[in-house]
């Protein structure tokens, strides 16, 4: 059994803490949260020992593993403190507000060797692994660009604040919203490296951005459009489309559908020539407990595994988390 | 429950696997009066029960049938609660004691956050009939049965460990509503280990349930193992795998299972809908006599 304890106890970290519940290889040995409202329900409905300081919590437990998933602005200060422990931990995105921050911490965790993950979920989506596997493979022959684009009914309306509407605590559509689509070409067409052109604009959110309009270049040169705006109804929830336009076909792939357009067959694949339309449970793999999406499931039995080491940890790193955060710079840079 | 039942996703753009075909269907059922028509041939059809999420455009759809007894007479409405994105979308804007406030009916929550967060295990599960009472309301003079917990309140109850919760909806929808507690699942045997373990027999189930194995977590085995051994009264819902698979192969496959009570399907087009529903009719007709 893998001893787990959670850091923060929010939206996020209530959804990992019922998965974490379920796993069959994992004693939660404790929640830590300083909603007192939040501990208060989880000690009197559930088995979790609940702390209202996290300190007391890591003294007194001594987790092998610790999932974090505070406000982003406490990240970096608290994944070090744990990595200094020798303590495997997985934190919730965007990784760091600084991207030395996220580079540093990179450094400790591989000297200390422990497992390291960020909780970029597209990557443990099926379609998405599929289209990697194409454009790998060569299918779409050289990629010439590609657009990106994420919609989703996030701020809709003038709203209250809170930290996701504090530019210095990691609110914004651009960190906390466009850095899954970022990370996400990162990982299928190659990192960003260059900005040619960004607007950030506000819709209804005041002091932050709520969208992210983005002309980009990937270190091997090549374009993109990156098209965020978290300000859109239409969308019953968070929608995010990449379409990748190669010299033999393009790939047009969301969550749940992924259309190949091929000149030519290939051969001995179930790919043919002209356009090819698969779904997602053409790929999903079963996962032993579902909430919200395999995804969420399978990011968090990697990570488990990885501590176990049973896989190796090269899915949602820090290395690739925090060149997703230099992204996010980047882009906040060109627009300032 | 009667063998099928119409389900709802279609008329929201819920489509698990096609984003793009969801917001075709936001905009072919912007109207209510869309939706009406749709369900009017479903009940044509011979499916006069309606599983439906406590979404927002529920309601005027409530007051149409309300208006015309006769013509909905036997019809019966599952609710199913609560619209999770509602308050998922309020959690992110809100946080967790944000979105109580504003969710919670009246003042009661801030009579109970006077007293300086000295709660009482019995508020919190007040607090939850209330906010069963404020999504029932729209559902006032109609036959509603059966009363689903949405899956993701389930699974997410069932993870935290949470069995509080399910025997006090349980109770609360036995007593208050005079209904029969369902529960919507994507863990279909997990739930059902645990609701035993928490006094609740026989539940009505109702889970993802196909050839595929689409979205069965624990696996096909699993849940084929648990129909035929187990007590529960099982709903299967996904049975085309989201439309992936073929009716005919998909609605074979579902009516070969022993222990399934009802089939839950939704459809835009009346041809799909008499598809269905006859496949339905006719393999159940071959099984029941190869029964024989």
């Amino acid at each position: 059994m893998i001893k787990i304890a959670l850091i923060g106890a929010g939206k996020m970290g209530i959804s990992h803490l019922a998965i974490l519940g379920a796993h069959p290889d994992v004693e939660v040995v404790g929640v830590a949260d300083t909603t007192k409202m939040v501990t208060e329900v989880l000690s009197k409905y559930t088995n979790f020992q609940c702390f209202s300081d996290y300190n007391k919590m890591i003294e007194e437990e001594r987790p092998d593993a610790v999932v974090v998933a505070v406000p982003t602005k406490y990240h970096a200060s608290l994944v070090e403190r744990l990595l200094n422990e020798g303590i495997h931990v997985f934190v919730e995105k965007p990784f760091c507000l600084n991207v030395n921050d996220g580079i540093a911490l990179t450094k400790i965790a591989n000297e200390k060797n422990l497992v390291n993950q960020v909780g970029y979920h597209n990557k443990f989506i099926g379609t998405f692994l599929e289209a990697k596997k194409l454009i790998d493979q060569g299918a779409i022959g050289e990629i010439l660009h590609f657009s990106g684009d994420m919609n989703g009914p996030v701020v809709i309306k003038q709203k209250q604040s809170n930290w996701r509407s504090k530019p210095e605590e990691g609110g914004g559509c651009l960190m906390d919203y466009a850095a899954h689509l970022i990370d996400l070409i990162n990982y299928l067409v190659a990192p960003i490296s260059n900005i040619q052109g960004a607007i950030l604009k506000s819709f209804y959110s005041g002091a932050v951005e709520d969208s992210v309009f983005s002309l980009v270049e990937t270190e091997n040169h090549i374009s993109g459009v990156i098209n965020v705006n978290w300000s859109d109804e239409t969308y019953r929830k968070m929608s995010t489309q990449v379409t990748i336009i190669g010299s033999e076909g393009k790939i047009i792939v969301d969550a749940t559908e992924l259309k190949v357009y091929l000149k030519n067959d290939i051969v001995s694949s179930n790919y043919t020539k002209g356009w090819n339309i698969k779904h997602i449970n053409d790929f999903s793999e079963d996962v032993d407990f579902y909430l919200r999406g395999e995804e969420y499931s399978a990011q968090m039995d990697h990570f488990i595994k990885a501590v176990q080491q049973k896989v190796p940890n090269h899915i949602n790193n820090f290395e690739s988390a925090a060149q997703t955060d230099y992204v996010i710079d980047l882009i906040r840079n060109y627009n300032n | 429950m009667k063998r099928i039942l119409f389900g709802d996703n279609q008329f929201f753009g819920v489509n698990h696997i096609s984003d793009e075909k969801s917001r075709a269907q936001a905009i072919r059922f912007k109207e209510d009066a869309t939706i009406l028509n749709t369900l009017d041939k479903a009940i044509s059809n011979g499916v006069t029960t309606f599983m439906c999420t406590t979404h927002d455009r529920i309601a005027p759809l409530c007051d149409t049938i309300r208006k015309d007894p006769e013509k909905y007479e036997g019809f019966m409405m599952y609710p199913c609660l609560p619209y999770a994105h509602k308050y998922a979308n309020a959690v992110t804007e809100l946080g967790i004691v944000g979105t109580l406030k504003q969710y919670v009916p009246g003042n009661f929550f801030a009579s109970i956050f006077k007293g300086g967060y000295a709660f009482v295990s019995k508020d919190y599960i007040s607090m939850m009939e209330l906010m069963i009472d404020a999504e029932m309301k729209m559902f006032a003079g109609i036959n509603t049965p059966v009363i689903f917990l949405q899956n993701v309140i389930t699974d997410l109850l069932l993870g935290l460990g949470m069995k509080d919760f399910f025997r006090a909806y349980h109770s609360y929808i036995k007593h208050k509503y005079n209904a029969e507690p369902g529960y919507i699942t994507m863990n279909m045997p997990k739930l059902l280990d645990f609701l035993e373990s928490a006094g609740i027999e026989n539940p009505i189930i109702c889970s993802s349930i196909n050839i595929d194995g689409f979205r069965m977590s624990g696996g096909k085995e699993l849940y084929e193992h648990t129909l035929r051994t187990r007590n529960l009264r099982a709903i299967a819902m996904q049975v085309l795998s989201g439309g992936a698979t073929p009716p005919q192969k998909a609605i074979e496959y579902i009516c070969s299972l022993p222990g399934i009570e009802s089939i839950l399907f939704g459809a835009s087009s009346k041809a799909n809908i008499q598809e269905t529903v006859s496949l339905i009719r006719q393999y159940d007709k071959q099984f029941q006599f190869s029964e024989l």
